[in-house]
């Protein structure tokens, strides 16, 4: 085994055990942070295939900015894990039923797929995560896309703000 | 010596690197609490500490063996993992961003040539950036944790503090990034070196006074205190908290000054760059040592200047706060950014 490989299997196991943890804990705000983790988790294996930019701005917007947003949300409602509402047996079943059938939907997607199909993943190689590639695409080939994109997150913006006015 | 195709030598060098600066840092905040009482002193016209050793240098000591000996206090109605994780974060985000800053040039030792700084990654400053959207947690989880109304509202005002913040800041630095064309703060220093060139605070001085300001407020320094306004909130987010671990919540604000003023005055300052000295005449390791003290002036320099506006300014309010960031820096930013954009286009053709 070399150290990409050890890291590849230790930032995974890192990245499952988290996630999991993320739906395990009675705590809101528990599982927010274990989420913090899967992010962190996420951004080395961006890393391990050298986009080192996506990794760092993974870690900036979602990890650094959102989660914060989220984690505002959750301290103020006041959740505890004691009024947690109770569910069914029934509809626990009926959650493990669907999420299962959701997973198998998603793996069997990847397992068609003919851009992933006989390919491995490159490691350490590959540059079209460095950030002069990145923007080069962005701005010449999905320039288009790119800006209506910019739109989309203004309406939003615009859109919280109108909802947020009291009169 | 390669074992898991490791330059293993390398890996020492780098360890051995990253102990001398973390524990210069460390040694430098705490005597920038020692001098941040002096200037206090001085700007108020009393003495300051005086007891403690000549002059009072060894204050410093004292007030750091008096937080180690203090009882250790844990609130039972504290959520004790996150109560401990949240000043360990919040020494750890301070600490991490000395990784890309670099120091100075290389030095040459036993046939090696050792960079002074820890890496040099090509996303460099976002880097930073990254680190400390990381350090709000310390205070967020701190300030939850506590499970005390007023550290709750302390830790919210912080984070919202520092994500506005942050905003004017990554604005102001975009026009940074447009004149060097690299985020590897590195290429940002050289080009600064580089003979005939000026340093960044000739073409972005608009961009230099927003980067401050904001940098001020992500350090929570007076006037940005907010999160420890303590005739608000008692103390803030650190009220519950006791001994070292309040030490480490203090501490962690020094070593994020020493850290925001070393990323200034590479990025505005021509970091370790001596004004009027071509570096490349001397030897190696002369210019190296040169370059490590030209960028401690230059860090001390801006400590001082810190320290000058805490006790000369008083504290905002919170909306004065939120419109300063959001009606004033913001739009500043976005006007220096088009700007500079502009200038650049026209100097194209």
């Amino acid at each position: 085994m070399d150290t990409i490989q050890i890291l590849f299997f230790s930032l995974s196991a890192l990245a499952i055990f988290s996630a999991i943890m993320v739906l395990v804990s009675k705590n809101p705000v528990h599982s927010v942070l274990w989420l913090i983790a899967v992010f962190f988790a996420i951004s080395g294996h961006y890393i391990l295939l050298n986009a080192q930019f996506l990794a760092i701005v993974n870690l900036i917007v979602y990890a650094g900015a959102i989660m914060v947003l989220f984690l505002f949300v959750i301290m103020l409602m006041n959740l505890n894990s004691e009024g947690e509402p109770r569910k069914n047996w029934w509809m626990k079943l009926a959650g493990v039923v669907s999420g299962g059938c959701f997973l198998v939907v998603l793996v069997s997607l990847v397992k068609q797929a003919t851009e992933l199909s006989g390919k491995a993943a490159l490691m350490k190689t590959g540059d079209i995560g460095l950030i002069k590639n990145l923007g080069k695409a962005l701005f010449s080939d999905f320039v288009v896309p790119f800006e209506i994109s910019s739109v989309l997150f203004l309406s939003a913006m615009v859109g919280a703000v109108v909802i947020g006015k009291k009169d | 010596m390669t074992l898991l195709a490791l330059d293993w030598i390398l890996m020492l060098e780098k360890l051995i690197l990253i102990a001398i600066i973390v524990f210069a840092s460390l040694g430098i905040a705490l005597y920038t609490t020692f001098s941040e009482r002096k200037v206090a002193a001085v700007l108020q016209d009393r003495p300051g500490p005086n007891r403690a050793g000549p002059m009072g240098l060894l204050q410093p000591l004292a007030d750091g063996l008096k937080l180690i000996m203090k009882e250790e206090i844990i609130p039972n109605s504290a959520s004790k993992g996150l109560f401990i994780l949240g000043p360990a974060m919040a020494m750890t985000a301070a600490l991490m961003t000395c990784a890309v800053i670099p120091w100075s040039s290389s030095v040459e030792l036993f046939g090696r040539k050792i960079d002074l700084q820890i890496a040099d990654i090509n996303i460099g400053i976002l880097y930073v950036f990254g680190v400390v959207s990381m350090g709000v947690y310390g205070i967020m989880i701190g300030g939850w944790a506590s499970n005390n109304k007023f550290s709750l509202m302390a830790a919210l005002r912080g984070a919202s503090q520092a994500i506005s913040y942050e905003l004017a800041m990554g604005l102001a630095l975009i026009a940074v990034l447009m004149i060097s064309g690299s985020l590897s703060l590195k290429t940002i220093v050289d080009q600064q070196m580089a003979p005939g060139a000026w340093w960044n605070i000739v073409y972005q001085p608009l961009g230099f006074i927003l980067f401050f300001v904001c940098a001020m407020a992500e350090c929570n320094r007076t006037p940005f205190d907010l999160p420890e306004a303590e005739n608000e909130l008692n103390m803030g987010y650190h009220q519950e908290y006791s001994s070292m671990k309040l030490g480490f919540y203090l501490f962690a604000e020094y070593v994020n000054m020493i850290m925001s003023s070393a990323v200034m005055a590479s990025l505005y300052f021509g970091g370790y760059d001596v004004p009027f000295l071509d570096e490349s005449t001397l030897a190696p390791n002369i210019a190296a040592i040169i370059g490590v003290l030209s960028l401690l002036t230059k860090i001390v320099i801006f400590l001082f200047l810190f320290m000058w506006i805490r006790w000369t300014i008083p504290r905002f309010r919170y909306d004065q706060l939120m419109n300063l960031g959001w009606k004033s820096l913001i739009p500043l930013a976005l006007v220096n950014m088009l700007a500079t954009g502009a200038v650049i286009l026209w100097q194209q053709g």
